[in-house]
């Protein structure tokens, strides 16, 4: 049994980080609109799930056309960054937007109101894709050049370009918003209207601006995770974001709503024990406790890690919101 | 005016509660939207294609005939709900449906209440029929014969002796996936590993499983749909694994096919309930037939539905001749049901004491390589009585 464990584990751990960069990447979305409106907007799971289906639809139409198939990586990137980080404006435009004019108090009401777009979302896909190909499961086009494969450590770890590509993407993603968030303009005027709306306005910032902009690059962020996603999971649906974007909000409340190195930490964390826990589950109880048990035992922990520390795992380091 | 409001709405509702005199219509349920469209689709379009056929023999004896489809999204809740709707429509005499096992149970109980008659063209779970419902007849075969003629062909054809079972958790796939295995190891066989998941995306920890499972598996098992199953077989090629795969009748459908890849799927062995057109040489011409009128092929499930409806067809026509012309009631239907002996397109249709099929043909089938499915090669065809049936 300890053989069986160590023989997979480099690849355990290897996978555990590529769902761990998805759930990361997607985690920022959450945090990012929760820190400047405090608002936990659910319609971030459906802004991923477009992204996916964009990236599906590049690769459909483009492919033939597109023969390199990492050019055709960078057009879904960019075309379901955008897309998503779109309707993302959007849904704060027309959603979000009214209720904090009408001075809502109530927290629970843009809650709501995020359920319920997350489901106009959902069902505004389905019925496009149903109306364009009659399709209810979109499949990724396999394109060459992305999928090609190697292993380390004599056939120990698989990995797949598309994967690598999927890790470089993700840390590039994370360290420009980084730099984004700490050392430009619109970074600092992000900050000051998470720490304080009114005072921000009073010092020559536009709120309403700020906040679409936090939308759009929450969104676009989610958008391009959504694209990763398909490549690497081949098979999207417009239910999709569900299960993910859930995990991710997971992993930004366990890494400290409102802070961005917490939501990539809590992401990465959260990858791991999945997978660990999917992969291990019946060997370490024999069967007795299939891989469908993993996310009541990732969770588990998740409860007992919160129980100790409930700000987050770096809630407290890092004082400033966003 | 309150009372004569009042009169006309209870006239209005003791109209509807006796129904029209001269027309008797027949329901479809399955899912018309949703994953499982596809193969719902079919369950309605080759019923409708019976009912069309069977007008002008209806209208003869005084009946218009009518179909009413319902999409039951295969989910238990809004089977059940649409099964109420469908028994306050007194001129509904015979259902069609449903796809799905879990759905079919409970809107079957549904329809007893009233005596209403379901022929199901594709439930496969062993309690569809096992609960002795008068009401509730299959002509395609179960999953505790299914699963085992699966186990057979792997054990004895195959050579397998050692397989990698996964199934979905839901009433079908687990089902079928317990029946292989039972069978498999009472032939001497042993399954490596017997696990669940829910997943539909990231199949990756199970394909790691399979990669460190020992002894190596020489066989998977997936007791599943397609939608699921597609996506796992295409991770788990591109991962280099080159196991081969078995599932059950959830892989028939050429949506499977798309959502592995052409190449993944080539040479997947999976048994089906409801065989393939080109094993039916009498479908031939209804075959035909569906394809001009609806633009699309027919699939084993449609085969299924047309004959089921047929089923039921046959049923009323020998009802109303048994009543002197007039309409028959629910339970008079679901009598003469039981009595059907019929030639279908799928073979002799005939019921035991459960209402099963008595001789129900099962189907071992292998993915072309063309991806076409119509091209899909039929290794064996078995004909067995259901488990249990006197």
């Amino acid at each position: 049994m300890l053989d069986q464990i160590l023989t997979l584990l480099p690849q355990v751990i290897f996978d555990g980080f590529v769902l761990g960069f998805v759930y990361a990447m997607v985690a920022l979305g959450y945090t990012m609109v929760y820190g400047v409106l405090e608002l936990i907007n659910f319609a971030h799971s459906e802004i991923f799930m477009i992204g996916a289906v964009v990236g599906v639809e590049v690769f459909r139409y483009l492919a033939p056309s597109v023969g390199n198939g990492l050019l055709l990586l960078l057009l879904a990137l960019v075309l379901g960054g955008v897309i998503a980080g779109l309707t993302a404006i959007l849904v704060e435009r027309f959603a979000y937007r009214p209720l904090r004019k009408r001075g809502t108090t109530n927290r629970l009401v843009p809650l709501i109101t995020a359920i319920g777009v997350s489901f106009i979302l959902q069902d505004l896909v389905r019925l496009i894709e149903g109306l364009w190909h009659n399709e209810f499961y979109l499949r990724m086009r396999t394109v060459e050049g992305l999928e090609s494969s190697f292993s380390l450590f004599g056939d120990k770890v698989f990995i797949q370009t598309k994967t690598l590509i999927l890790i470089g993407v993700s840390i590039l993603m994370l360290v420009g918003l980084s730099y984004l968030v700490n050392r430009t303009k619109l970074g600092v005027a992000i900050r000051a209207v998470a720490q304080d709306l009114q005072t921000a306005s009073l010092m020559g910032i536009d709120p309403d601006r700020i906040i679409s902009r936090t939308f759009l690059i929450g969104g676009s962020l989610g958008g391009v995770a959504g694209v990763l996603f398909a490549l690497q999971y081949t098979t999207v649906n417009p239910y999709v974001g569900f299960l993910p974007g859930i995990k991710a909000f997971t992993a930004a409340v366990l890494g400290g709503i409102g802070n961005i190195p917490g939501a990539m930490l809590g992401g990465l964390v959260l990858g791991q024990l999945e997978n660990f826990f999917g992969t291990y589950l019946p060997i370490l109880t024999n069967g007795n406790f299939g891989t469908e048990y993993k996310d009541v035992v990732a969770f588990l922990i998740l409860i007992l890690i919160l129980l100790f520390r409930p700000q987050g795992l770096l809630g407290q380091i890092v004082r400033e919101k966003v | 005016m309150r009372k004569v409001g009042l009169l006309v709405a209870g006239a209005a509702a003791l109209g509807m509660a006796l129904g029209q005199a001269n027309v008797i219509k027949i329901a479809t349920q399955s899912p018309l939207s949703g994953p499982q469209a596809a193969l719902g689709e079919q369950i309605k379009l080759g019923a409708e294609l019976a009912v069309e056929e069977a007008k002008p023999r209806f209208k003869a004896l005084g009946f218009d005939l009518v179909l009413v489809p319902y999409d039951d999204q295969a989910n238990p809740d809004v089977g059940v709900a649409n099964a109420n709707r469908i028994i306050n429509d007194p001129d509904i005499l015979g259902v069609v449906g449903h796809l799905n096992s879990g759905v079919a149970i409970p809107s079957s109980e549904v329809y007893a209440r009233v005596g209403l008659v379901m022929v199901s063209p594709a439930n496969t779970n062993p309690r569809v029929t096992d609960r002795r419902l008068p009401n509730v007849n299959r002509i395609c075969g179960r999953d505790d014969v299914q699963g085992p003629v699966g186990a057979e062909y792997a054990f004895n054809n195959l050579k397998v002796r050692n397989v990698f079972v996964i199934h979905d958790k839901t009433a079908y796939g687990q089902g079928l996936a317990e029946e292989f295995r039972k069978r498999f190891e009472a032939l001497g066989g042993k399954a490596v590993a017997f696990v669940g998941t829910e997943e539909q995306s990231n199949f990756v920890p199970i394909i790691n499983q399979i990669r460190g499972a020992r002894p190596v598996p020489q066989l998977i098992y997936f007791g599943g749909i397609y939608s699921q199953v597609g996506p796992f077989l295409k991770q788990l090629r591109e991962r280099g694994v080159r196991i081969r795969l078995m599932g059950g009748d959830g892989l028939d459908s050429s949506e499977f096919v798309r959502l592995a890849g052409k190449d993944n799927a080539a040479g997947t062995f999976y048994t089906t309930v409801a065989g393939p057109v080109s094993a039916f040489p009498k479908a031939k011409a209804v075959a035909q037939k569906f394809k001009q009128k609806y633009g699309k092929d027919i699939e084993g499930f449609g085969i299924y539905a047309y004959d089921s409806a047929n089923v039921i067809l046959t049923a009323l026509e020998n009802a109303i001749k048994a009543a002197g012309g007039k309409k028959p009631t629910r339970e008079q239907v679901a009598q003469e049901v039981r009595k059907v002996k019929m030639e279908g397109l799928t073979g002799p249709i005939e019921f035991d004491d459960k209402g099963d099929n008595k001789k129900a043909k099962y189907f071992v089938m292998q993915v072309a390589s063309t991806g076409n499915w119509a091209d899909n090669r039929l290794i064996r065809v078995i004909e067995m009585a259901a488990p249990g049936a006197k």
